[in-house]
């Protein structure tokens, strides 16, 4: 689950790790308001929306007077935003971050991400701040330093201390970047986080050290976990069929082409994507309706499925282990009987009672075909999707 | 023969009683597993399926030095199952669970290095040596004794290397589900290293997918130490970066963890790479046939 930056750069206030002082607004009257309010001789006004790449795309202002801020918040709120990590369709933008200025003297980075391999925390830390530490790992990779953080024992201080003297730090410095990783720590384990990025971290004319910007992604199996930090998730930042998915218990991810996907495993979801685009087509989503499939599945994956005007034909593989193909047949049927579509459905099942199921399919509706295997069914969605198209 | 299960391991149950737990055993216990007791905090000494609830792993592990557990409980007390199970002694831990967080995952890692206890999973199918033993959510039907061993981070896809193998009449000596998730038990090469030295495994199939980088860790090893032949399918080509497709695990981060990396690596260690989910057990069988 991703947040908006404002409530990273609070959560980050709870656990001592500084940031600019800012305030929220939902309305040009509010940004100039809470702009009064904030000592300082200019702002930034900065876009929430859950995704980076801000800065490119004029979501990111700096703003020497009041007017200016109500301009560049007029500009910005109720609008989209597109940026590189968004698609075309952008997301909105309802909230703006009015922040105080900083006088930077250098930029950095640092995150904290779980490490598949090692089985630790890692810390990533590079003295090239302000770009995507992507593009610094592959043009100056020894700028990257990695420092792993065993659960057990936590962060100890002369792993800060590495960092820190990376970074060219000095003096008080050292304590305070030591203060700033403890609290990341912290925030990280209490909260089950699966990434906290600061970048920029800043060194201000004065020395001081300020996370100018806050990311934070938290662990989707976690969260029930976590009442506080579900109650940041904004539904406005993600796309609506996503959401209806998670409603009921069905992952789904919208994708760009016109074959529309149901399939039993996630495996098996992406192995099915991946057989589309072999035979030839494009899929249009990403579908598990995961184990123990009943008919009101079926049917709201269905729907979902459909609500895709993309989508040409619809795809449906299941590899029935425990349960069994005949039911899921059943569920097909009565699941197209209540969505009411013209598309063609093709059925792929195998397994458990696959012959039963198949029979059942079988002259139902014009629209129903059952393949007799997985490559079958494919070419035959991509077939039927370009006739279609 | 077979790898780490066979018809004489003795498995326990936790979470034994609930929905999930008594249905999988009640299949298990058909499938001919000798399942030889349950446990749930609050049961013991009542009856389940024929069998003795015990009200921890310890008891339930004194009474029928069980060989082996299989985990269905919910995902918030799943870390604490491993580690009764791990406390207990039991020397290979099971679990299915799906959806337990990283960071208890991290802390069972750390916790149970050194203990010699083997865990599967978790988020997996679990493990099957066919109609020998069962233990996890396979069906068992559609297995058929023979000379593959599969291992595999999707349940589903599993499935479907069984399938194929079956049909091919090549079946399998034991089939591993690894798991979806980031942080989880047995990896690749634990499994495919087993198969190595196994007698009656002939081929080995692994099935991998987008997100780490244990498949590239395999290919190295499998080119170093495996001289059997070695079919391989990795999904999620299509993948979109920064997505989490279903399973936790499977997410390209930052250009890393790529389905083509992960062919790429493979290939060039003598791996057949097939790149369709509907050729691994045709290419199985021609590999075997040319050697």
């Amino acid at each position: 689950m991703n947040i908006h930056e404002f409530q990273a750069k609070q959560l980050f206030r709870n656990y001592k790790i500084p940031v600019p002082e800012s305030s929220i607004a939902t309305t040009v009257e509010q940004a100039k308001t809470v702009a009064n309010l904030l000592p300082g001789k200019s702002w930034a006004v900065k876009a929430q929306v859950h995704a980076g790449g801000r800065g490119k795309v004029g979501g990111v202002k700096i703003a020497e007077t009041i007017d200016a801020v109500a301009d560049a918040a007029n500009h910005m709120l109720g609008q989209k935003l597109v940026t590189k990590q968004t698609g075309a369709a952008g997301l909105p933008i309802n909230i703006v971050l009015i922040e105080q200025t900083t006088e930077i003297k250098r930029e950095f980075y640092l995150s904290l991400v779980v490490d598949r391999h090692s089985e630790k925390l890692c810390f990533i830390a590079s003295e090239a701040g302000g770009m995507d530490i992507e593009t610094v790992a592959k043009q100056t990779p020894e700028k990257i330093v990695s420092l792993f953080v065993h659960p057990a024992a936590g962060l100890q201080a002369y792993q800060s201390r590495q960092i820190a003297f990376a970074y060219g730090l000095q003096g008080e410095q050292l304590k305070s970047l030591h203060q700033l990783m403890s609290g990341m720590m912290q925030l990280f384990l209490e909260k089950d986080a699966s990434q906290i990025e600061i970048n920029p971290l800043v060194e201000t004319q004065s020395g001081k050290l300020l996370a100018l910007d806050a990311k934070i992604n938290f662990d989707d199996n976690a969260c029930a976990l976590h009442s506080d930090i579900e109650s940041l998730h904004d539904t406005s930042q993600e796309d609506e069929k996503e959401n209806t998915a998670k409603k009921f218990d069905l992952n789904y991810i919208t994708l760009e082409g016109n074959i529309g996907c149901m399939v039993n495993g996630a495996g098996l979801a992406m192995a099915t994507m991946d057989l589309v685009k072999l035979k030839g087509g494009t899929p249009a989503n990403f579908l598990d309706v995961g184990g123990g499939t009943t008919t009101e599945k079926v049917t709201e994956a269905f729907k979902l499925i459909i609500s895709d005007n993309n989508v040409k034909a619809v795809l449906v593989n299941i590899f029935g282990g425990i349960v069994q193909c005949d039911v899921i047949a059943q569920g097909i049927i009565d699941a197209l009987a209540q969505v009411k579509t013209d598309l063609p459905v093709i059925v792929r099942l195998e397994g458990t009672h696959a012959e039963e199921g198949r029979a059942l399919l079988h002259d139902v509706s014009p629209n129903i075909i059952p393949a007799d295997n997985l490559d079958h069914a494919a070419e035959q969605a991509v077939a039927l999707a370009g006739e279609e198209a | 023969m077979s790898i780490l299960i066979d018809r004489n391991t003795r498995v326990i149950c936790q979470g034994f009683t609930g929905k999930q737990g008594t249905f999988h055993a009640r299949h298990a216990l058909d499938y001919g597993t000798q399942l030889v007791a349950g446990v749930t905090p609050g049961r013991g000494g009542s009856e389940h399926l024929g069998l003795p609830v015990f009200n921890t792993v310890q008891d339930a592990f004194n009474a029928s030095q069980a060989d082996a557990t299989v985990i269905y409980v919910p995902p918030f007390f799943a870390a604490d199952a491993i580690l009764e199970a791990v406390d207990a002694g039991i020397k290979l831990i099971v679990c299915i669970t799906e959806g337990i967080p990283v960071i208890h995952m991290l802390r069972v890692k750390a916790a149970m290095k050194d203990s010699g206890a083997l865990l599967i999973g978790p988020n997996c199918p679990g493990i099957i040596t066919p109609e020998q033993c069962k233990i996890g959510i396979m069906p068992g039907s559609i297995h058929q004794p023979g000379s593959i061993g599969i291992v595999s981070r999707s349940g589903t896809l599993t499935y479907e290397a069984v399938h194929q193998t079956t049909q091919q009449g090549l079946g399998q000596s034991t089939c591993v589900g690894i798991g979806g998730d980031p942080i989880h038990g047995m990896n690749f090469i634990d499994v495919i290293s087993r198969f190595q030295a196994d007698d009656n495994t002939q081929g080995i199939i692994m099935v991998g997918e987008i997100g780490g980088s244990e498949e590239e860790e395999a290919a190295e090893y499998i080119h170093n130490h495996v001289t059997k032949p070695v079919v391989s399918y990795i999904t999620g080509l299509t993948a979109p970066s920064g997505k989490r497709m279903g399973h936790a695990g499977a997410i390209v981060t930052g250009g890393k963890g790529t389905a083509t990396g992960k062919v790429n690596a493979l290939k060039a260690a003598g791996v057949e790479v097939v790149n369709s989910p509907t050729s691994m057990g045709i290419a199985m069988n021609e590999l075997l046939k040319a050697s």
